[in-house]
């Protein structure tokens, strides 16, 4: 076990761990984020994706001791103060979420999407989010609400 | 127990509203409310008023908020918020009020007569909950607006008839009175009896606020902003982690090589040999999953050792072929003695691959038994099932009612979380460890290998037709694993065909199958659904006309066939490189007509759906959009089962492992559009959530026919396959 400062939505996290320790279960169980998820443990299905210094990542395949210099890891809960960054509110707006459970990986691949290029095509939104699986078969809604979202950032 | 009315022997009942926890107003189901007003000493009327916490539908405080208690299982498939707002609808209360629980998992309470008329079970499972929980939730909403009105009455001294609600107020027009639910809480009285009857309870649709509207969803925002807890995200105090290794040939039995190793690794605490697999409990998951990999096991045989999948087709082609008769399903007419007068006659076979459910989330459960060894309790995400405790007390030997289930939300369920395999392994993993909450983790792999997968099947239709064309006999013969796992959708109760024969033979090969979303509907519908396409196609007949002379008597469903013919454009001539299916089915009571438009790589194989249109007749209709959400979800999961998704297996193992090897559809693959009609009806309400899925077989089949003029017989349908069928 070894110690690890973790920038966490902001703050700083000490967090006790071995250094092969996957950031994904040092969130979750130490720091209680759960609202990244757990979906596959090999960067195939986006449940788990985070920002790494704004960059979309999946934590399931990161070690604690690659993410701890210093970088700035935002996840679901640092998004926003309420739930109302504005690819939030377009997810409620078009009732994107089913089960829900890949929901918190989809928006965060979102609002990295629309970070890098805020007014993406249709084919550019599918492209960019194909890493991220919904079985409930959400990804018709998933495209509106990011389309929706788009329109909002552009108009604000 | 009475059944039209609920009498209530007089007492104070005001006590009763002030002990149970304040002013609240519990609405009990019939006959349990008078159980616990017979009470007689102080003592008992306390101990009555605790399990009459179980009872109730709703509570009413006093600052107006009112908290519905929802019975099934939330999945995604939206009945959190559906089930309480047909209770907010006839209870006339305000929504934005309204906060939704889960009720406990008591099922003689709780449950719906949904599965069984003689049964009260709690099971989120065949679309069967807003169809089950419809009348209850009505009823009970209703008689709790009764009491509020019948206590305004008492309290102005005017007569109920003189009393109207709207929208959470009691209004007294001719007194110029209004007063909200929570102001009527301190006045609240039950009545001495509570009225059954419809005529008398319940609204007139046309002053719905609720009902076919649409209500966001209840907990979508916390399913966005990442609160929304799921069993593995629920905090608990100093967490025991399991994770067990379970064999690669389902049912085999495991022997531990090296448990001292095991035992000496880091922050494990022990290893708990299971007859299908062996446990590691830790102090952390991670120490966990790495004992687990360094697990030393020697498999024993099992029923599904030496099995290989894909030669069991050539086996099942056997069993059709061999003299033993398997169970009837259908038998209308005379099917033999019209394929003899038949003008033509049509034989083909179609199979599927097996299908694995894929929820997103991977099985997980949290159990704590106590330190007696004589209670438990157990945070889960189920779909319930006909045993509401989840074969825990059975796993613990222990009596049901010393079992609390705190369900939790699912993230997927598509039939997986129906079975309780996962939540009986947790209860003894954490018998080991009393007084421990034990957190198991199936990993996706587990989840994958250990799966409970929708059965493979062979199945051979032949059907006649006269001179006209018309059909005139359909034979549908089915050989697999599973009983109504494969059975389910054979019938064709909407098509007038005089003469129908359907028969079932069982194969087992021991590997774990189980209701995955449709069941059977899915490979049943396509067979069906394609061999009239295949008549249509040899009759040169279009397919539509086909199916409405089949669906002359089916007005219903005939009207989701020319809903879906309009708005696909059905008529229009074909785009170059398009192709057009159309299908038809009946699944949980729910009519549906769907219609895609496809086109083939007919370099690489590779099948692309652009346009999915369907149609759907469900009866009433309580989220219009739900519904929709639903549909499409349903339509999208179908695609990708068609067109990718297949489990196999060689000498017993499941060759699959996770999404790197088992395909499920990605956001590039998705449609153009997805457009889903509900037809407007007063009839009671359907099932939804399997409607769309097993749409999509046929629809592809019969698009790609259309296309090619080549048929698709075998699921999925992979590029190597539609290329073999492109260049025999």
């Amino acid at each position: 076990m070894e110690s690890y400062t973790l920038k966490i939505n902001g703050r700083d996290h000490n967090v006790q761990a071995s250094g092969n320790a996957l950031l994904l279960w040092v969130i979750r169980e130490q720091l209680g984020l759960t609202g990244t998820k757990y979906g596959c443990g090999i960067s195939q299905c986006g449940a788990c994706t985070i920002h790494l210094d704004g960059m979309p990542a999946r934590a399931c395949s990161l070690t604690v001791e690659s993410v701890s210099k210093g970088q700035e890891i935002v996840t679901i809960e640092g998004l926003s103060e309420n739930g109302d960054h504005p690819v939030q509110r377009s997810w409620i707006k078009e009732q994107v979420p089913q089960c829900g459970y890949c929901q918190s990986g989809q928006i965060m691949q979102a609002v990295a999407l629309l970070r890098q290029n805020p007014s993406p095509t249709r084919d550019e939104i599918k492209a960019y989010m194909n890493g991220n699986l919904c079985r409930c078969g959400t990804y018709m809604r998933i495209v509106q609400a990011i389309e929706d979202a788009s329109e909002s950032v552009k108009n604000s | 127990m009475k059944k039209e009315n609920t009498t209530i022997p007089g007492i104070n009942r005001r006590d009763f509203l002030k002990s149970s926890s304040g002013a609240a107003l519990f609405i009990g189901v019939s006959g349990l409310l008078p159980t616990f007003i017979a009470c007689k000493s102080d003592r008992e009327k306390r101990q009555a008023i605790e399990s009459q916490r179980l009872t109730v539908w709703v509570e009413l405080a006093e600052d107006g908020q009112i908290t519905i208690y929802n019975p099934a299982a939330e999945m995604g498939q939206g009945s959190m918020t559906s089930l309480p707002a047909i209770f907010a609808e006839e209870m006339d209360a305000d929504w934005a009020k309204v906060r939704v629980e889960f009720s406990p998992q008591e099922s003689e309470i709780y449950g719906s007569e949904g599965w069984s008329n003689n049964a009260k079970i709690m099971l989120s499972a065949g679309s069967r909950v807003t169809k089950g929980y419809y009348p209850i939730m009505r009823m009970a909403g209703a008689q709790a607006r009764h009491i509020l009105l019948a206590s305004a009455s008492a309290k102005w001294e005017v007569h109920i008839s003189g009393l109207r609600t709207e929208n959470g107020y009691v209004y007294a027009d001719e007194l110029n009175k209004k007063i909200s639910y929570g102001e009527l809480v301190p006045d609240l009285s039950i009545p001495e009896t509570l009225p059954r009857d419809p005529e008398i309870l319940y609204k007139d649709p046309s002053q719905y606020r609720l009902i076919g509207k649409d209500v966001a969803r209840i907990e979508i925002p916390q399913k966005v902003d990442g609160t929304a807890l799921f069993t593995m995200d629920i905090p608990m105090v100093e967490p025991v982690y399991a994770v067990l290794e379970r064999g690669r040939v389902h049912g085999a039995r495991p022997t531990l090589k090296n448990e001292k190793e095991i035992a000496d690794l880091p922050g494990v605490l022990m290893t708990v040999e299971m007859d299908h697999g062996v446990g590691v409990l830790a102090s952390g998951l991670e120490e966990a999953l790495a004992a687990k990999k360094a697990l030393d096991i020697e498999w024993g045989d099992s029923p599904a050792s030496g099995f290989n999948s894909q030669d069991a087709y050539a086996q099942y082609a056997k069993v059709l072929g061999g003299p033993e008769k398997g169970r009837t399903i259908t038998s209308i007419g005379d099917v033999n003695s019209a394929l003899r007068r038949a003008a033509r006659v049509y034989r083909a076979d179609f199979m599927n691959d097996y299908v694995y459910h894929a929820q997103m989330e991977p099985l997980n459960a949290i159990v704590r038994v106590s330190e007696d060894l004589e209670s438990a309790e157990v945070w889960v995400g189920s779909q319930q099932g006909f045993d509401s405790k989840l074969g825990v007390p059975q796993a613990l030997g222990i009596p049901p009612e010393k079992v609390t289930i705190h369900l939790q939300y699912l993230g997927g369920g598509f039939g997986r979380r129906s079975m309780t395999d996962f939540v009986t392994e947790c209860a003894l993993l954490a018998k080991e460890v009393p007084g421990k909450a034990v957190k198991l983790m199936w990993t996706r792999e587990d989840d994958l290998r250990y799966g409970a997968y929708r059965p493979i099947s062979l199945q051979r239709l032949e059907a006649a037709t006269d001179r006209s064309g018309k059909i005139t006999a359909f034979s549908h013969y089915i050989v697999g694993d599973g009983g109504n796992l494969v059975a389910s959708g054979i019938k064709n109760d909407h098509y007038n065909i005089p003469n129908q024969y359907a028969e079932w033979r069982e194969v087992t090969h021991g590997i774990r199958l189980k209701h995955w979303r449709a069941v059977g509907h899915g490979p049943n519908k396509f067979a069906i659904e394609a061999m009239l396409d295949d008549i249509a196609f040899d009759l040169k007949k279009d397919p539509v006309d086909l199916r409405r002379e089949l669906m002359a008597n089916s007005p219903k469903a005939l009207a989701t066939l020319e809903e879906a013919v309009r708005i696909s454009n059905w008529s229009a001539p074909r785009k170059e490189g398009r192709g057009k299916g159309v299908a038809f089915l009946e699944r949980s009571g729910t009519l549906s007509t769907g219609v895609c438009e496809i086109s083939v790589d007919r370099n690489s194989g590779k099948i692309k759906v652009h346009h999915f249109w369907s149609a759907h007749d469900a009866g009433i209709v309580i989220q219009p959009d739900n519904v929709k959400a639903q549909i499409e979800g349903g339509i999208l999961m179908g695609i990708g089962s068609v067109l990718t998704e297949r489990i196999t297996i060689v000498d017993g193992e499941v060759q699959q492992s996770n999404f790197n090897d088992y395909h499920i559809l990605r956001m590039e693959d998705i449609p153009d559009s997805v457009e889903t009609s509900l037809i407007a009806s007063d009839g009671s309400p359907q099932g939804v959530g399997e409607s769309g899925t097993p749409l999509v077989a046929c629809a592809i089949a019969n698009a790609f026919l259309n296309l090619t003029g080549k048929r698709l017989r075998h699921m999925p349908f992979t590029p190597e396959r539609v290329l073999s069928v492109l260049r025999p």
